[in-house]
């Protein structure tokens, strides 16, 4: 079912319905684990009949009756169990109401405490994956566990371990106080950028069904913009998503090898999806409150808008990697900003800067270091050394594409002559 | 991330294996039952298997006309697959934690295992843009 141009109007529907619903149910039942059990029964039960019988007159109102009749049932069997046990538990209800009594205002509401609940930072990163593409998502268990791979029963262990972590932590069902708000907002953002990337990082074929997780969190960070359009760094991650998958179709060729940026057909990059990326940052950045999400899309956006590799504003996409190099201590970002200098002034003063990140302990054995430096002395014309330190980083990186990529840098170096 | 965790051993080591007492076996067997257990429910589990003995192993090539051809003898030293867990974890290091786990499985005589797993990881899909 994942992956939107496959998806039925009602699919579609259901996802948008699944975090509004699941938030209706939260509220009345006060338990997060159960209500997300009720509202998977409930989508299950809208597929097979919306499909037969067609689209309800409300469909947000009978989903939330399902679910909650499942809700009914299950505490009732679940009474009746302790009372046998003869235990009886005091629940306590975990619930703030919203401020408001506008029904659109606390639909918007509810969908924004799950997901700062299903990224909160008690969860492992996998867990909060899995279970904010279920619970706010609205994804199956299997189309999760298919989408990353590893086989449904570990998916659905995974996702019941996360609900019971949220359990026991006692987290309430409401939004995090003004002083964690920002820590949280951080964490619900890079859960996403996770999930894109997942998805990004995969490459076309066989793996398109992995491809999907990127459009999935475009849908889902396009919510998180609309609930919060005047945070700039949620706009943003929003932007960088759009930009970076915009250049989806060029960055494989037809034998499935990877190619590079300053190698890609900019033809076929997605003229639209960049307007629009470029439209939103434009209006985000003059806010003020730069932040990592906000640099790293206006360095995208300074690529997506050469038409050619060679016009590429290399000083400016340099000056930004120097503001986002103060802002976090990311041997990553320096990494990059050794190639920025090197396209701007010179491949020695790139390598020299290579050099310096050799003592980071956090790129040790990584083979971005190697991959960097292989590619900086071959522009300098050292075609022994780049082979080597290629090879290196072929033998370093646990992404086959990219291993080919590398292998197949270094076989073209070795078949030219010397210069 | 996904690595794959592997148990080799010589064909001296599987002859020993065959003569260990039903206790011994017995204990081995439920530990690994309980570590597969242990691997499903914490949600890392993605694959494992177990391999039968070498003895009948066969190395395979074609011949020009892309026919079978086989070959079973090898030399007393080469390390045979005896089995693998595959995992689904964050880290490498959480890899080489269950590594060390499986390690321990029982050895003959009411031992603690001093197996060693050969780690690797598992290559996944294409990396982040590349410049």
């Amino acid at each position: 079912m994942i992956g939107l141009p496959l998806d039925t109007p009602i699919e579609i529907l259901l996802r948008e319905l699944t975090p509004q619903v699941l938030g209706a149910v939260i509220r009345r039942f006060h338990d997060f684990s159960s209500a997300e059990d009720a509202v998977q029964e409930a989508l299950i039960a809208a597929v097979g009949q919306w499909a037969r019988d067609g689209v309800p007159a409300n469909p947000r109102g009978w989903l939330i009756q399902v679910a909650c009749r499942r809700m009914t049932d299950h505490i009732r069997s679940e009474s009746a169990r302790r009372r046998r046990e003869n235990q009886m538990l005091a629940e306590k209800p975990h619930v703030v109401e919203p401020s408001t009594t506008d029904a659109a205002q606390e639909e918007e509401y509810d969908t924004l405490v799950l997901l700062f609940m299903c990224c909160h930072p008690a969860l492992t990163p996998a867990s909060a994956i899995a279970l904010t593409l279920r619970a706010v998502g609205g994804l199956t268990t299997a189309e999760i566990a298919h989408a990353f791979l590893v086989p449904e029963a570990t998916m659905a262990q995974r996702i019941s371990r996360a609900k019971q972590t949220i359990k026991s932590s006692g987290i309430p069902f409401q939004l995090p106080t003004a002083e964690e708000r920002a820590q949280r907002q951080r964490a619900v953002l890079h859960v996403l950028y996770l999930i894109f990337n997942e998805g990004y990082t995969s490459s076309g074929g066989a793996d398109l069904r992995r491809a999907d997780l990127s459009m999935e969190a475009i849908r889902l960070m396009r919510i998180v913009h609309s609930l919060q359009p005047h945070d700039p760094e949620v706009a943003g991650l929003l932007v960088l998503m759009l930009l970076t998958d915009a250049r989806r179709l060029a960055r494989t060729n037809e034998a499935g090898e990877l190619v590079s940026l300053m190698q890609q057909d900019r033809s076929r990059w997605d003229a639209q999806q960049i307007a629009e990326g470029i439209a939103l940052l434009s209006r985000t950045l003059p806010q003020g409150a730069v932040g990592p999400y906000q640099l790293q899309a206006a360095i995208a956006a300074v690529h997506d808008e050469a038409a050619k590799a060679e016009d590429t504003d290399w000083p400016q996409i340099l000056a930004l990697y120097e503001l986002l190099k103060r802002m976090s201590d990311n041997p990553m970002v320096s990494l990059n900003y050794a190639i920025a200098a090197a396209m701007v002034n010179g491949p020695t003063k790139g390598l020299e800067l290579v050099d310096a990140l050799e003592a980071d302990t956090r790129l040790a054995d990584h083979h971005r270091l190697d991959a960097v430096r292989a590619h900086l002395l071959e522009l300098a014309g050292d075609h022994m050394a780049a082979i080597r330190h290629y090879r290196a980083a072929a033998g370093k990186t646990g992404n086959l594409p990219e291993r080919n990529y590398l292998l197949t840098q270094a076989a073209r170096l070795s078949n030219e002559p010397q210069k | 991330m996904k690595y794959i965790l592997m148990m080799n051993g010589s064909k001296s080591n599987f002859e020993a294996y065959a003569k260990w007492s039903k206790e011994d076996l017995q204990r081995n067997t439920a530990f690994m039952r309980a570590f597969s257990k242990e691997l499903k429910d914490s949600g890392v589990f993605v694959a494992a298997e177990g391999l039968a003995f070498p003895d009948r192993a066969k190395l395979v090539r074609a011949d020009s006309d892309g026919e079978p051809i086989t070959d079973g003898v090898f030399p007393e030293s080469k390390e045979f697959l005896a089995g693998y867990w595959i995992v689904d974890v964050e880290s490498a290091e959480q890899a080489y934690r269950i590594a060390a786990r499986a390690s321990m499985a029982p050895g003959p005589g009411e031992t603690r295992g001093t197996m060693p797993i050969e780690v690797r990881e598992v290559l996944s899909g294409a990396p982040k843009d590349l410049l």
